[in-house]
């Protein structure tokens, strides 16, 4: 296990104007660790994931990645995202461009790839997560889980050391979120250090290492799945599953 | 409402149910209806020409605006001079495209540090949208030469062109800009999370999605300049326009005001229809056919 | 459905049948002046735009030497018709003597050119406005006879190449330019025939100013004009020369709509002021200045 853990959050505040969304976080997370974030809609969850690769500003507060401090002044922002990976709940391919290309863009452009080998890359991740046939696909085409499953595959071609998945199958008809949570399981198995906010509580109970509750901007209770979802300690924890059971959702 | 006749092949059926949704009249509806609007048309059409015809006066508009005689004979001097015209509206456009493009990307660049440069943009823009094209013209073609620095040009034509290139980039700047606002933040937003720096993000990613957008208000202000080179005649360039002036005055005949007209309409006629294949060709490539509307 | 419809569309059809019997009994070119038949000039049987008033139109500016006098009026710039200084505006003012007006019954409206051939009612009785006859233009409108004949100048700056030529071939390699409306272009493109592409001007402004800029190396209009010219609007500037022949040589006219008898009493007119000396003196007055300019050939 390296020294410093793979993310580091410290006192990580950020406000929308009057609106307080996040008072206070600190959260240290391992490599190979599968961190799920859950909590009410509002509660943070994307904006933390969202400060963590520097697409928000912070108000105060540090963030380190595998010990190198991101928040400080004058880092480079773009340096920083290449390593972090995100995937979003709108997926957010670009139109223009084929699953290839979108695939390929960054890696050529950013990591100065030759075509050859992004593509050979992009081949390879896209076969292992049964996307081969798609390959010449515009995103128009594709049906939602496809479109997330290509999404992924264009964060992983950058090869970071961190993916950051931002409600990713909240967008899916149900019976498309099951090749996506495979795919994420296949990465979690691997040892992909992953952050992750979702309402699939099944799925988290699955594949977290640590399950953390946001409420009122701040990580109300944290701990291993089985303790979260068996026993949580926190009476607003205790609610929130409660309402999450009764809705059929766990 | 009555389900649309026996017809089973897919395409017919996604037709009748699309121009449903959309409200317009499909089968036997859509044919009664075409057929009361080409009879109103035409009653309205035939009723114009009874009045117009009747009117006292018509004879002689008729020999002033509209005599093949006058048409023929100036047709001929009326094109030639219109390709002054098409000269400037292209070396203009070619200009305007990348030179407007810059301003509305300066116009986009965000911190303090590159405020000037957006205060630049934002005072270059209303200031050239604002000031009559045919002002700009004149001071331009007559002032700059009256100044007499060598080695500045002096032909007029040359000086309409910037006067063009500058009073449109400011025109087409915003368009630009409404196209670039109109790429939703998300494709920003996923673009530099995958750690594309901003010039990266804006050339591959916002700039193809926002162009393809504003392609129709583009080739409208590309109509707009191809109509403003006639003011390059103001200066005594003998485009289109000046001449057709030149050809009434000499023959107390106005007709060659239609001849001009006519081959001004010519060319914008296929350029829209280009556009409208450009724009429909690159939505066939992106889109299913019709399943994901 | 289908018969209200049909219903719809035959009253429709109804309708417009109806106005279009209308309008076909309608005006069949009844015109609105009286036509003076007899072909009496008397003042009283005049073909008059306004009765008992002479309706005479001119362009604005109003330049010299065809007008002078300055200008006390907030429309007319440059000269004011009214005051009867300037050649063409004592020539309208002698022309409507004869015809029986005083000076307090003459008019002067606005025409700029293109106005003053539109088809159809003018607004004016005659134009004024150095108008060249040529027989194309005589089938739209009607031409008095020659109120002055005139030939075209060159003028050039002072000390350019171009001031050293002495032919009409000389003049062929260099930029001429010209006014909008007047005769100078078609005589430019027929008789010296240029090299180089000419410029033409809607504005005498605009000329005058190309020509100080450099932009033409020449400017062609008629003599007197280019007489204001040198003498006035461009400093350091010469008439280089006149043209007497080809269509270097014309006469002003003035311009009636076709057809209109007044241009007869008109044309009457002016021979009595031809045969009385009027005309002359009215040239000598205003036009001295324009002589003395040698023939290029």
């Amino acid at each position: 296990m390296s020294a410093a853990p793979a993310l580091e959050i410290e006192g990580l505040r950020k406000s929308f104007g009057k609106n307080v969304v996040l008072d206070g976080i600190d959260l240290s997370i391992g490599e190979h660790e599968v961190t799920c974030l859950i909590g009410s809609s509002g509660s943070g969850k994307s904006t933390l994931l969202r400060c963590i690769n520097l697409l928000e500003p912070v108000d105060a507060g540090r963030i380190a990645v595998g010990g190198d401090e991101i928040t400080r002044r004058g880092v480079n922002v773009d340096r920083v995202r290449r390593r972090i990976g995100i995937v979003f709940q709108a997926f957010n391919l670009f139109p223009h461009m084929s699953v290839l290309e979108n695939v390929t863009l960054a890696p050529r452009l950013a990591l100065k790839q030759d075509r050859r080998s992004a593509e050979e890359h992009a081949h390879t991740l896209l076969d292992r997560f049964g996307l081969s046939d798609k390959v010449g696909a515009y995103p128009d085409h594709l049906s939602g889980g496809q479109q997330q499953r290509v999404a992924i595959v264009r964060a992983l071609a950058m090869r970071p050391r961190l993916m950051l998945l931002d409600e990713v199958t909240s967008a899916l008809d149900p019976e498309l979120v099951g090749e996506v949570l495979d795919v994420i399981g296949e990465l979690a198995a691997g040892g992909m250090t992953m952050v992750i906010a979702t309402h699939e509580m099944g799925f988290a109970r699955d594949i977290a290492t640590r399950v953390c509750f946001l409420d009122g901007g701040v990580i109300l209770e944290q701990g291993p799945p089985a303790q979260m979802f068996g026993s949580p300690r926190e009476p607003r924890t205790q609610q929130f599953l409660q309402r999450i059971i009764a809705a059929h959702r766990l | 409402m009555a389900v649309e006749g026996d017809r089973s092949s897919g395409t017919e059926v996604d037709e009748s149910r699309r121009s449903r949704i959309l409200g317009a009249l499909s089968g036997a509806d859509g044919r009664r209806g075409v057929a009361i609007a080409v009879l109103s048309t035409i009653v309205f059409v035939v009723l114009v020409g009874v009045v117009i015809a009747n009117s006292p006066g018509w004879p002689a508009v008729h020999a002033g605006f509209f005599s093949w005689h006058y048409f023929k004979g100036s047709l001929p001097e009326i094109a030639r001079a219109f390709l002054l015209n098409c000269k400037i509206f292209l070396i203009a456009e070619c200009l305007i495209l990348p030179f407007a493009l810059l301003i509305a990307v300066l116009r986009s660049l965000p911190g303090p540090v590159f405020f000037p440069l957006r205060a630049l943009a934002i005072i270059y823009a209303d200031f050239f949208r604002g000031v009559p094209t045919i002002l700009v013209i004149f001071i331009l073609a007559t002032g700059v030469p009256g100044l007499g620095i060598a080695g500045v040009p002096t032909s007029v034509v040359f000086w309409g062109i910037v006067a063009l290139v500058l009073i449109y980039s400011a025109y087409v700047s915003e368009v630009y800009r409404a196209g670039i606002d109109s790429v939703h933040p998300s494709q920003e937003a996923a673009a530099r999370s995958l750690g594309l720096t901003r010039g990266q993000t804006l050339r591959k990613v916002i700039l193809p999605q926002a162009i393809r957008r504003v392609i129709p208000p583009l080739l409208n202000d590309f109509i707009g300049l191809q109509k403003d080179t006639a003011l390059v005649g103001t200066v005594g360039a003998i485009e289109a326009f000046n001449q057709t002036q030149i050809t009434s005055d000499a023959t107390f005949n106005f007709t060659s005001y239609l001849a001009a007209a006519l081959l001004f309409v010519a060319i914008t006629i296929p350029l829209a229809r280009l556009t409208d294949w450009l724009i429909a060709r690159d939505r066939r490539r992106r889109q299913a056919s019709g399943a994901f509307a | 459905m289908n018969r209200s419809r049909a219903l719809r569309l035959l009253g429709l059809v109804a309708l417009a049948a109806a106005v279009a019997t209308v309008a076909g009994c309608g005006g069949s070119g009844t015109p609105t002046t009286q036509t003076n038949a007899s072909g009496s000039c008397a003042k009283s049987q005049l073909t008059l735009v306004k009765p008992g008033q002479l309706t005479i139109g001119t362009d604005n500016p109003a330049y010299p030497p065809w007008y002078a006098g300055g200008t006390k009026s907030s429309f007319w710039k440059v000269n004011d018709p009214s005051d009867g200084k300037g050649f063409e505006s004592a020539t309208a003012y002698a022309v409507a003597r004869q015809l029986g007006f005083t000076p307090s019954q003459v008019h002067w409206t606005y025409v700029p050119f293109a106005r003053s051939y539109t088809p159809g009612q003018k607004s004016f009785d005659f134009d004024i406005n150095q108008i060249s006859y040529t027989p194309v233009r005589a089938k739209a409108v009607a031409f008095s006879t020659s109120y002055y004949d005139v030939n075209q100048a060159v003028v050039v700056l002072k000390g350019t190449p171009i001031s050293k030529v002495h032919t009409i071939a000389g003049l062929r390699s260099y930029k001429l330019g010209a006014q909008l409306g007047s005769t100078s272009y078609s005589f430019i493109t027929s008789t010296i025939k240029p090299t180089t592409q000419t410029a033409v001007y809607p504005q005498n402004a605009t000329a005058v100013q190309s020509l100080k800029n450099g932009q033409i190396n020449g400017l062609v209009v008629d003599l007197p004009t280019a007489f204001y010219v040198t003498a006035v609007q461009v400093p350091h500037s010469e008439v280089l020369g006149q043209f007497t022949s080809g269509g270097g040589a014309g006469y002003f006219g003035m311009v009636f709509s076709k057809g209109n008898p007044l241009a007869k009493c008109v044309d009457k007119a002016l021979a009595k002021l031809r045969t009385n000396g009027t005309l002359h003196q009215i040239q000598q007055k205003w036009l001295s200045k324009a002589t003395g300019a040698p023939v290029l050939k």
